[in-house]
């Protein structure tokens, strides 16, 4: 069976889904939902790639370069509000994030 | 190898020059410090006003550069004077809180010159690749700022808060992105726009529609409309609040700008499955915005459901799909802008002598301890109400007439609800009505809670009585005209 455009497509889709369902069904740690984030930008990833071998355009990969590039500085980012956050309430697990409501 | 010489840079000497000016404030703040962070602030907004001047051009024709990743017109033009006058004006409204919060720290003004450049980016965007970094400089700031208060357990919360679902909702629009080139072929709006009038009778790849959908939703996000809203009332009631005023203002601004590019120039012959979604976003704001505010004690979280309210009134000119309509909405926008810039502004003065306060109870009897800070707010509160014969009125005059003359020039339009629109705009722009009325009567004729510290800082008072002035006398033609005719000049540069 040769690889095509549609596995690589089903992949990321399923990748998508996972970082998704990571974000909102996970109810105890916040790291996970880091995890879950990267997860949708690598699916991202993917997909542009595929495509662009695809369609022989190199616009994709260009795009994956940036999306690399941005991710990394939203993983640093998001690491330094958790542990400012870390630091005020002693615990960064999801239920304990509700002082505001309504 | 075609190209090798520098693209055209005049169309984005504005960028530039807020580009390089960070880059400066921050040197000059890593020298002297945070005491230096009054200056900073200072310069900062000199920084957006030379900005503004070098950004408006109002040539005829639109100019792209970058390989047509970004474009300069009109309608950019005008996008972008609001954005820089709403950072400005959230500069210098936030000196004289961080001074009494004795918080000053100078990465405040460059973080906020910094999301304002992401904010010029994501206006002048014409193609996915500038649309995503535009808004990822926007938000990475935006995070920071939230959390900017990092020893108080609301501002951080706020920030994480912000953060986890502002990353998601990137996720979201670059999967969309993602769809749409691999089933158009090209990540340039001029291009896809071209590729998608010439489908033919094939009609339009279902991958296209989804993609557009997921672009939708990641954008729709940033403006924080229903059903993607929920981050925005915690945020706004978690962060400082000279960072909520800021977060009220300029990035919807520019999120509604690029949501209207978006729309016209690569999805502008998809019109008939994105004005659905446009529709059934804008109804379910305005009744939520309405509905939910009720209940509020908390003044920054009314605002932040308020401004939810206000976010599906603008969409109304969005679902109109035509030029009236943008004309509308940039009109709605700008009102907007002078009614939030001016309640921050007295929400910031709600301070008494152990420290800020942010209930609706607090501001019991204003009118007979403060008489002039209870009027200027009241003529907010009726403004956002939409009460004739103040701005707000015409603002949403302007989105519910286009929308109805959309309505009866196509009557294969009525299909997509758009009298059903009107119909419920209106209504529930009475039913919230009730809320800013609320504050209104706890200010005049409830008994005093107490006296506020008399606001020290000037510029606070001025840009009170400046948007009391423009909101009350926008019936002037010297007040109105000069933006309807703006307004209509831009919205010609975008659908020409």
């Amino acid at each position: 069976m040769e690889i095509g455009l549609t596995h690589y497509l089903t992949v990321a889709a399923m990748l998508f889904t996972i970082g998704i369902f990571g974000i909102f069904l996970n109810r105890k740690n916040v790291i996970t939902i880091l995890m879950s984030v990267e997860l949708i930008l690598l699916s991202v990833n993917i997909n542009f790639v595929a495509f662009s071998s695809y369609l022989h355009d190199m616009a994709g990969q260009v795009f994956t370069m940036f999306i690399l590039t941005v991710a990394a500085a939203e993983a640093a980012i998001g690491l330094a509000i958790l542990v400012v956050y870390y630091r005020n309430r002693g615990t960064i697990a999801v239920e304990d994030i509700h002082l505001m409501k309504g | 190898m075609t190209e090798t010489m520098l693209p055209d840079l005049v169309p984005a000497y504005g960028e530039i020059l807020m580009a390089v000016g960070a880059m400066l404030l921050l040197m000059i703040g890593a020298f002297r410090g945070n005491k230096s962070t009054g200056f900073i602030s200072l310069l900062a907004v000199a920084l957006m006003l030379v900005t503004l001047f070098v950004t408006v051009s109002w040539g005829d024709s639109a100019t792209y550069t970058f390989g047509n990743m970004f474009v300069a017109d009109r309608f950019t033009s005008i996008m972008k004077v609001m954005v820089l006058v709403a950072s400005a004006l959230s500069v210098i409204m936030s000196m004289q809180y961080f001074h009494d919060e004795r918080e000053e720290r100078f990465e405040y003004p460059v973080l906020l010159v910094l999301a304002t450049l992401g904010m010029m980016v994501m206006v002048s965007a014409n193609d996915l690749m500038s649309l995503y970094m535009g808004l990822e400089l926007q938000s990475l700031s935006l995070y920071v700022l939230a959390a900017f208060r990092r020893d108080s357990e609301l501002s951080t919360e706020a920030g994480l808060k912000y953060f986890v679902l502002g990353a998601l909702s990137s996720g979201i629009l670059l999967f969309g992105s993602s769809l749409v080139y691999g089933f158009v072929g090209s990540t340039n709006f001029t291009v896809i726009g071209q590729t998608l009038s010439h489908a033919g009778d094939h009609g339009v790849n279902i991958g296209v529609i989804i993609g557009m959908v997921f672009i939708l939703a990641g954008i729709a996000f940033k403006i924080s409309a229903v059903p993607f809203h929920m981050w925005a009332p915690d945020v706004y009631q978690g962060a400082p609040t000279p960072v909520t005023a800021f977060f009220a203002v300029a990035p919807k601004i520019a999120a509604f700008a690029l949501l209207v590019r978006v729309l016209y120039v690569p999805f502008g012959d998809l019109a008939a499955s994105w004005t659905q979604v446009i529709v059934f976003m804008s109804l379910a704001s305005m009744v939520l915005g309405a509905v939910a505010a009720i209940v509020q004690t908390n003044i920054k979280r009314l605002m932040a459901y308020s401004s939810i309210g206000h976010v599906g009134y603008a969409l109304v000119g969005l679902a109109a799909g035509s030029q009236a309509g943008v004309r509308g909405l940039v009109i709605y926008l700008a009102i907007y802008l002078v009614m939030n810039i001016g309640t921050f502004a007295c929400i910031l003065s709600m301070r008494r002598k152990d420290g800020m306060v942010e209930e609706i109870s607090d501001l019991a009897g204003l009118v007979q301890t403060r008489p002039a800070m209870a009027t200027a707010l009241a003529i907010f509160m009726f403004s956002l109400a939409g009460i004739p014969p103040l701005a707000g009125f015409w603002a949403k005059w302007f989105v519910f007439k286009a929308v109805i003359a959309a309505a009866v020039a196509n009557p294969a339009a009525t299909d997509y609800g758009l009298i059903t629109l009107a119909v419920v705009g209106i209504v529930a722009s009475v039913a919230g009505a009730y809320y800013y009325l609320n504050v209104i009567k706890v200010m005049f004729f409830d008994a005093p809670a107490g006296e506020f510290v008399p606001q020290k800082s000037r510029n606070m008072n001025a840009i009170m009585g400046v948007g009391a002035a423009l909101l009350l006398l926008f019936l002037l033609p010297q007040v109105n005209s000069p933006l309807l005719e703006y307004a209509r000049m831009a919205a010609a540069a975008l659908m020409s």
